[in-house]
């Protein structure tokens, strides 16, 4: 069987049968993980060239089970048993004949364990990337700049963690539920943001993280139809990534969303997008994702970067700075009122932020200056602003505009 | 499965509190204590004097050398602890979020280490 076809199988199917394996094992990720990848090896070896097993997904559970069942035979053999007895167990009653209702039971209980408070932030990313993604340790390393030795030994950690101090691989409970999917799609929406802002790094890569944080909103959407956050979420990232491909150049520039080449955006992504937003706010309201995902879809509906309804933008922001008054929403509502009242507004509402410490040590907040100072006017101001945020700024593309911004008003 | 809550908090802090809200301190922790008894799910547990009565041992090369203090000076001290039954880990949590101690310091949750023959 071609490799590449297997690989494609394995990252579609692998989470699925990841998950139930782990379920059956009794919550041993290490072990689960390894005999469905060793499925997957023999697969490649036995299939024959041109076709699959007719359930290809049977067929690699079968196979997993058998060999989960070989190792742990030979452990109580050679080494101290402890709870082995009942996986053993557990594996000898498993049939093949579980209703497909019980595979997403097992998915959910995976993300949530995955995405299990008690883990470390960077290891529940590292631990969804890996256990409900399928990607390898070297892709995640990559993906967030880290040795893969180092992502090598988080993901070891987190996965001892799981078994030694019995993190329970369940769907939590109805009371603690609201709280565990917030975590869930925080985890979620940071792999997407990390795709998406591009902060440095392999780019191919990273339009990976955004394709896979789309990937399990879906799913996520889909086992839990009644809740509208992820349907918010979803939203959210389907407006966003339907942009991906026109805000950077060919020569690799940072190109800004009024100057992006707006019949280039992803029309059937967006309309998937359009139709969640409205849909998540019938479910749930207003809620912080929902408010950003009916920014994005003003932005998308706008054919021409003039026809932006930057009212109704400033007006979502100011009700997601009641929801959510950080620092960066704050930044960002100023920037929408600017564009909407004018400059000197937005300026006005800048100074309030003036002594944030998190926005001192961010380039957005003086780019951001710099940019109204320069619709004004004020070139001197631009100039201090652009050179501030550069030496802020650690990004390629946006760099090279803010060096671009800052030739332009020193020129002038 | 087994776990050890470690309640820290800070002996300075708690020094300052008054005589009415040590008793409530005292209260709850008589409560929680009883009610985690009764639901069977306590295998030991005790308060700790301060940290100023604390000697810390080493042995080198077959002596015994004495140190007056904890083993390390940090903001929170260790002030008790509970030995627990508990199914997993969230039912461990849930269960040290009650320990008054909770709501001024904070709580590790430690599981206990299973050897064979032990």
């Amino acid at each position: 069987m071609d490799a590449a076809i297997i690989g494609e199988l394995y990252r579609r199917e692998s989470g699925a049968i990841v998950a139930r394996m782990i379920r059956v094992l009794g919550g041993d990720f290490s072990l689960a993980e390894e005999v469905v990848q060793e499925a997957f090896e023999a697969a490649l070896a036995e299939w024959p060239a041109s076709s699959a097993p007719r359930n290809e997904r049977a067929w690699l559970y079968a196979t997993a089970r058998h060999k989960a069942i070989d190792k742990l035979r030979r452990r109580t053999r050679f080494e101290t048993p402890l709870d082995e007895g009942t996986e053993l167990a557990a594996l000898a009653v498993d049939a093949n004949d579980e209703p497909a209702s019980s595979g997403d039971d097992d998915l959910l209980r995976l993300i949530f364990t995955c995405c299990h408070p008690a883990l470390a932030l960077d290891a529940q990313v590292a631990l969804t990337l890996r256990t409900l993604c399928g990607l390898t340790t070297d892709e995640i390393a990559r993906a967030f700049l880290v040795e893969p030795k180092t992502m090598a030994q988080r993901l070891v950690r987190a996965q001892n963690k799981i078994r030694i101090a019995k993190i329970p691989y369940v769907v939590p409970e109805r009371a603690e539920l609201d709280e565990r999917l917030d975590a869930v799609l925080g985890v979620v929406y940071l792999v997407f943001n990390e795709g998406y802002a591009a902060t440095a790094g392999d780019a191919l890569v990273r339009h990976e993280l955004c394709r896979e944080a789309i990937r399990i909103g879906r799913l996520v959407e889909r086992l839990m139809p009644e809740r509208a956050e992820p349907v918010a979420l979803l939203a959210l990232m389907l407006l966003h990534d339907a942009r991906r491909d026109t805000r950077i150049d060919g020569a690799g520039e940072l190109v800004l969303l009024e100057e992006q080449d707006r019949s280039r955006w992803d029309r059937a992504e967006i309309a998937e997008g359009l139709e969640r937003v409205e849909r998540a706010l019938r479910l749930g309201g207003p809620t912080p994702y929902a408010i950003q995902a009916a920014i994005a879809a003003l932005h998308a509906r706008a054919t021409r970067a003039e026809d932006t309804d930057w009212r109704q933008i400033a007006l979502l922001y100011a009700e997601l700075v009641r929801l959510a008054p950080t620092p960066v929403v704050r930044l960002n509502r100023a920037v929408a009122v600017a564009m909407h009242e004018g400059a000197e507004r937005g300026l006005e509402l800048l100074r309030e932020l003036e002594d944030e410490p998190d926005l001192r040590a961010h380039h957005l907040f003086f780019a951001a200056r710099a940019d109204l100072a320069r619709r004004l006017g004020h070139t001197a101001a631009a100039r201090d602003d652009y050179a501030r945020a550069l030496e802020l700024c650690r990004a390629g593309p946006e760099r090279r505009y803010l060096e671009r911004r800052l030739e332009q008003v020193s020129a002038g | 499965m087994q776990y050890i809550l470690l309640i820290y908090g800070s002996e300075s802090e708690a020094k300052k509190a008054s005589k009415d809200d040590m008793l409530k301190m005292h209260q709850e922790y008589t409560v929680f204590t009883n009610e985690l008894k009764a639901a069977g799910k306590m295998t030991g547990g005790a308060p700790l004097e301060s940290v100023t009565t604390a000697t810390t041992v080493r042995v080198k090369e077959g002596r015994t050398l004495r140190t007056d203090g904890p083993f390390a000076e940090t903001r929170e001290q260790l002030g008790g602890f509970y030995a627990i039954e508990a199914k997993d880990l969230d039912e461990a949590v849930a269960i040290a979020a009650k320990i008054p101690g909770a709501k001024t310091g904070s709580i590790e949750v430690r599981p206990v280490m299973k050897l064979p023959g032990m």
